[in-house]
């Protein structure tokens, strides 16, 4: 999809003399001019996209300030920050391969983009790291929250907290069949908050107080970061491709459309995890 | 005495309200200034319609020529461009505002309301009065305002009462507001305006409009079914208010759930394999945890009636049950 | 200037090389990147929606002849309606006039080789293939019954397996029209002809400028809402279940911010065509050119604005009620310049009663009906008890029908002469017409006042009080069928049979009417300057081709 806005520029359908300019284009300028504002549209309608979980964001958090102030206490602010440190090198070498290229530094070129690939593959890898522990922890979305400890309580006896909290989640679970009646018609949600609190005091821990469906903040969070690293997955596809032109020997200071094109799209993915970071780590 | 005014009043308000063309009849307060309102659009609408077709039609006639006639000459007018840009919008300014008003009126129920709470499910209502009587249709005082305060156990529903020109959806997890008083006796349909799966069409009811005294000898006569009946009139009466007839037939054809004809007694097999046979404790606890054993061929989709049907509820509809052969 | 423009006007055209000998065979069609092999390809493809589509819609109005259960049951007939609605609105209205006319049409009248991307644009077609596939996964496998809407939480629970094929479906539809929208902002902004100012552009073009912003601004809006009722339906995340504590009102709020600009997705490429064929065959200049154009543009931004207009009785706040009625009033009033412009250009002009024209008649007749009822809805205290009736279903079948179908038939008469070099029989043509606006109106005229008696819609039963209405509607809705077939079948017989066309049979002074018909590969063999696009004066009749001819000393 991120590519597809710089498909004319490999340009092979033109009958020109510039191999490189498509027979419906009068200039390389024009060509380049399209393939811009292409990139920019591109770009626009990304945002907007995002938007979407942006603005679901904004209403639930208006709606439940507690949900998310208690919740973002789950996630690790320092493994955020390094992934937010690493997409900024990133975004930094990606720009600097743009400008290599129009200088026609080929060598400094293929490094900038290498080293981009190799810091996207970073970031996945970390964001990774933490989605196994918050799969571990029982960190997520709609029925299947259920947090084996208290925000800021994991990283130590992971293995040994584990059967005993699961025990406790399904004392929860009893619970929660044996007393549909209590709550009336539109308190189902209640039956979710109810598992972690009495989880916690079966575990031992310092009592905390789960708010209502503190679900939905995970919901979001994968939601938000899950799409932004899918947009991560295509960036490192593109830049692959662009590898591989490059190495070909494709690019130069005439022709640097695509690589200025993916270093556009990559600042955009960089820039949705820059608000990302705030949002759900860094809460108040 | 006071019967006899209210019902006088009643058949002269009748008189008037008769169902139009256009409209069902009028039997809200609201409903003549919201007709007014649309029959104000509606004039509008038909001037315009057959200013802009006359026109149009004499044009393609009058103008006709033939292929060889020179291209017409290019015309500009500026007063022209204005007036028919400002005229539209000094009407649609008039007609934003009427609508305005209209809408707050509807939608600001008097502080003195009767409360009736509105619950939707697929695909029957159930109606609570402030005693805790339940019925299945709306039953309300005339000259009285209520308002209904309403929620949906499963998708959302829209409760629509033509007569009353009032519609407000009914959502799961929240609950929404509608309110209306009624200026004639009588029984107008109540419509469900939210697509709410299969049998959308079917969740129908009716409002019940009384004189006041009527409406204390219903309230009274409704909330004690079980002095007033035999319990296999009684739970007769619950499974027809409590929408279970919406599922559940009684002449042995399959709707959504098992059909209870000849239930009693019954071997039935379960979704898990097993079977049970269909007796007290079978009926009770399909009611009050209807996901716990499910018939086999049926989907686990009915609601759970813990806290809705009293023991003594039930305990008629089981004798109900035993009458289905 | 040359005495006569470029050369090869009145000659037939059938032994030069044009885009449809261009190269033959299976590959030259779908591997192709010429916009108008595309714009071919999408033209039968989004008709075979609608013919599917239409299908549906007969079988819907024939089971509704009977107050009870008639030739289908519950399930069937609302699985029918979802499909009907969803094939129409995402396969067929907004893919239809851009896809076909649109890619067919503009970089011809920008005097453009081809769009700025010819590969992106094969793409966009593809992406609609794909997307038609899996609406029919969701068809077959499992079924749909939410209605074309997806409301959360029915969308969520119903045991319609199809719905996640469906929505991905959609997902598909939207990022196809995303890229055309793309494809053609660029084109108009970087590919225009030498002396194709913006004010020389031709107002289909505006028009179709006008919905391409939309096409990139809101459609990713739809593409996320329908990606999260995926991932709700799958994974069960809660946004919009309310068991899971989520809201499933954002979901309306989030879906109608789409779809309400998508409404103007749909008619804004119909104002275009009707602009063109009533300035083309009245030979006279448009009147209030630039009003017309920046009245797309008006509606098309603040189309963005009025989607809480479908909310008023959905419980949201009272004060976002009175402001979305409030814009809503505002778009009345651009809607209302380009009819009233019309009529100004026809008045005093040198009419020609072609078969386009007709259909432009056709098109003022339904959307006046569909813009006025349209005032009914947004004034806030008749919605409510309009909302959800009938009379909603005729309101926007008039705008979307009359917009869509009656401007596509209108913009398919008006340039096939162009696309094929043939013309079609103008007796039939006027029959179509005629057949086409009078059976809608038998159909859909009856539903206004079922609706505001009060007859809900995507009832599968009725009260027996409405069936005389019902009936009425079902047998317009026959003749309707029957127009449209005898419409396309004329132009199918056209296009093979046709006697041949002159390049340019109306007179129209817009360049596409300037290269031969069909036109070449490229379009151009010298590239065309462009001038005022509805300045008639220097096109003169010429018997011998019976068409027009450029006179320019």
């Amino acid at each position: 999809m991120s590519t597809a806005a710089a498909h004319d520029h490999q340009g092979d359908h033109g009958h020109g003399h510039d191999p490189h300019l498509a027979h419906h284009f009068d200039s390389p300028q024009q060509q380049f001019d399209s393939g811009k504002l292409g990139i920019w549209l591109f770009l626009v309608q990304e945002i907007l996209f995002f938007s979407g979980l942006f603005c679901a964001y904004a209403v639930y958090r208006s709606n439940h300030p507690e949900i998310f102030e208690f919740a973002h206490r789950y996630l690790d602010v320092t493994l955020g920050a390094v992934n937010t440190v690493v997409l900024i090198c990133s975004s930094l070498t990606a720009a600097w391969s743009v400008r290599a290229a129009q200088l026609g530094q080929r060598k400094l070129m293929i490094g900038c983009i290498v080293v981009t690939i190799a810091c996207a593959f970073g970031f996945l890898g970390i964001k990774y790291v933490e989605y196994q522990h918050k799969f571990h922890e029982g960190l997520l979305w709609g029925e299947k929250f259920n947090p084996k400890h208290a925000p800021g309580g994991h990283g130590e006896e992971t293995g040994h907290g584990a059967p005993h909290s699961e025990a406790a989640g399904s004392t929860a679970q009893v619970d929660n069949t044996g007393s549909p009646g209590d709550h009336g018609a539109t308190a189902q949600p209640e039956k979710h908050a109810a598992s972690p609190a009495v989880t916690h005091e079966a575990a031992g821990d310092a009592k905390v107080t789960t708010p209502r469906n503190t679900s939905i903040f995970f919901s979001i969070y994968f939601a938000m970061t899950g799409l932004h690293g899918l947009h991560v997955i295509a960036g490192i596809i593109v830049y692959i491709w662009l590898l591989w032109r490059a190495l070909k020997g494709e690019f130069g200071p005439k022709q640097y459309a695509a690589i200025d094109f993916a270093a556009l799209y990559w600042h955009l993915v960089d820039l949705v995890w820059i608000y990302l970071f705030p949002l759900l780590y860094l809460i108040r | 005495m006071n019967t006899l005014v209210a019902s006088l009043l009643s058949q002269l308000v009748t008189a008037g309200s008769e169902a139009t063309y256009w409209f069902p009849p009028q039997a809200s307060t609201v409903a003549a200034e919201i007709d007014w309102i649309y029959y104000f659009i509606y004039w509008i609408s038909v001037f315009f319609t057959v200013l802009i077709l006359a026109a149009g039609a004499w044009f393609m006639i009058k103008f006709r020529s033939a292929k060889t006639a020179p291209a017409a000459e290019a015309g500009h007018n500026t007063a022209l461009e204005v007036t028919w840009t400002v005229v539209p919008a000094i009407l649609c300014v008039f007609i934003f505002y009427f609508g305005l008003t209209g809408y707050m009126d509807t939608h600001t129920p008097p502080d003195d309301s009767y409360v009736v709470n509105v619950t939707g499910v697929k695909w029957a209502w159930a109606f609570t009065y402030p005693d805790g009587t339940v019925s299945d249709t709306l039953h309300v005082p005339v000259h009285r305002p209520v308002r209904l305060v309403m929620s949906s156990e499963d998708v959302i529903h829209s409760l629509f009462i033509p007569a009353f020109r009032t519609k407000q959806d009914v959502v799961p997890g929240r609950y929404t507001e509608e309110w209306f008083e009624a200026t004639e006796t009588g029984e107008f349909v109540i419509f469900c305006t939210e697509y709410c799966g299969t049998k959308h069409s079917e969740m129908l009811s009716k409002v019940v409009v009384h004189t006041e005294a009527e409406f204390s000898s219903w309230l009274a006569q409704a909330g004690n079914i079980h002095e007033r009946m035999s319990p296999v009139e009684a739970g007769e009466l619950l499974v027809k208010q409590r929408g279970c007839l919406q599922c559940h037939t009684v002449d042995g054809s399959t709707s959504t759930g098992p059909s209870w004809k000849g239930i009693w007694g019954r071997s039935e097999k379960l979704s898990d394999g097993s079977s049970v046979t269909v007796d007290e404790n079978y009926v009770r606890t399909s009611i009050l945890q209807p996901q716990a054993q499910v018939v086999a061929g049926f989907g686990p989709v009915m609601p759970t009636f813990q806290g809705k049907l009293k023991d003594r509820d039930i305990t008629a509809i089981i004798e109900y049950f035993k009458t289905l052969k | 200037m040359s005495s006569l423009d470029t050369v090869g006007h009145g000659a037939p055209s059938h032994a030069e090389d044009n885009y449809l000998t261009h190269a033959h065979g299976f590959k030259s069609w779908a591997l192709t990147l010429d916009h108008k092999r595309i714009g071919i390809m999408y033209l039968c493809s989004t008709v075979g929606a609608l013919m599917l589509g239409g299908v549906f819609a007969l079988l819907l109005r024939t089971e509704l002849l009977t107050p009870g259960p008639g030739i289908m049951d519950h399930d069937t007939y609302n699985r029918m309606f979802t499909l009907h609605g969803a094939i129409m609105v995402f396969l067929f209205i907004i893919p239809a006039i851009p896809g076909a006319l649109g890619n067919f049409v503009l970089p011809i009248m920008l005097g453009a080789k081809d769009v700025a991307f010819p590969k992106l644009n094969l793409a966009s077609y593809y992406l609609w293939v794909f997307g038609a596939i899996f609406f029919v996964t969701a068809m077959v496998h499992g079924s749909i019954d939410t209605g074309w809407t997806f409301y959360t939480p029915y969308s969520v629970t119903t045991p319609a397996n199809g719905v996640v094929w469906a929505t991905m479906g959609v997902f598909i539809l939207g990022f196809s029209s995303i890229f055309t929208g793309m494809n053609f902002i660029v084109t108009i902004h970087k590919l225009r002809a030498e002396g194709m100012t913006w004010f020389r552009m031709p107002l289909f073009l505006w028009a179709i400028y006008s919905t391409a912003i939309i096409q990139v601004l809101a459609t990713p809006v739809l593409a996320i809402t329908v990606l999260l009722l995926t991932v709700e339906r799958t994974l069960h995340v809660g946004i919009f279940d309310p068991s899971l504590g989520g809201d499933p009102v954002l979901f309306q709020h989030f879906f109608w911010f789409y779809s309400h600009p998508a409404v103007y997705i749909m008619i804004l490429p119909g104002f275009g065509i009707i602009s063109e064929i009533v300035g083309v065959h009245s030979r006279k200049h448009v009147f209030g050119y630039r009003f017309i154009a920046f009245s797309s543009l008006a509606i098309a931004l603040l189309g963005f604005l009025v989607w809480g207009h479908h909310l008023f009785t959905s419980g949201q706040s009272a004060l976002a009620s009175v402001i979305f009625s409030a814009i809503t009033f505002t778009i009345a009033i651009p809607s209302a310049i380009k009819i009233f412009n019309w009529l100004a250009t026809m008045y005093k002009s040198s009419l020609q009663l072609t078969t386009p024209m007709w259909y432009a008649f056709g098109f003022i007749v339904l959307f006046v009906i569909g813009g006025l009822t349209g005032l009914f809805l947004a004034a806030m205290a008749v919605d409510i008890h309009l909302h959800d009736t009938y009379f909603v279903v005729a309101h926007f079948h008039y705008v979307m029908v009359g917009g869509t179908l009656l401007a596509l038939f209108g913009g398919l008469y008006h340039w096939w002469p162009k696309m094929f070099g043939r013309m079609y029989n103008e007796f039939w043509g006027k029959v179509g017409a005629v057949l086409v606006t009078l059976g809608f109106n038998v159909t859909f005229f009856p539903q206004f006042v079922m609706g505001t008696r009060g007859m809900p819609r995507r009832y599968f039963t009725y009260l027996p009080e409405f069936q005389a209405f019902h009936v009425a509607s079902t047998l317009g809705a026959y003749l309707l069928g029957f127009g449209i077939v005898l419409a396309f079948v004329n132009l199918a017989i056209a296009a093979f049979r046709g006697r041949k066309s002159a390049a340019n049979p109306w007179g129209g002074a817009t360049l596409e009417w300037e290269c031969a018909s069909p036109p070449p590969h490229d379009n151009f063999a010298v590239m065309p300057t462009a001038r005022d696009p509805y300045d008639f004066a220097h096109l003169t009749y010429d018997e011998k081709t019976d068409g027009y001819v450029a006179r320019r000393s």
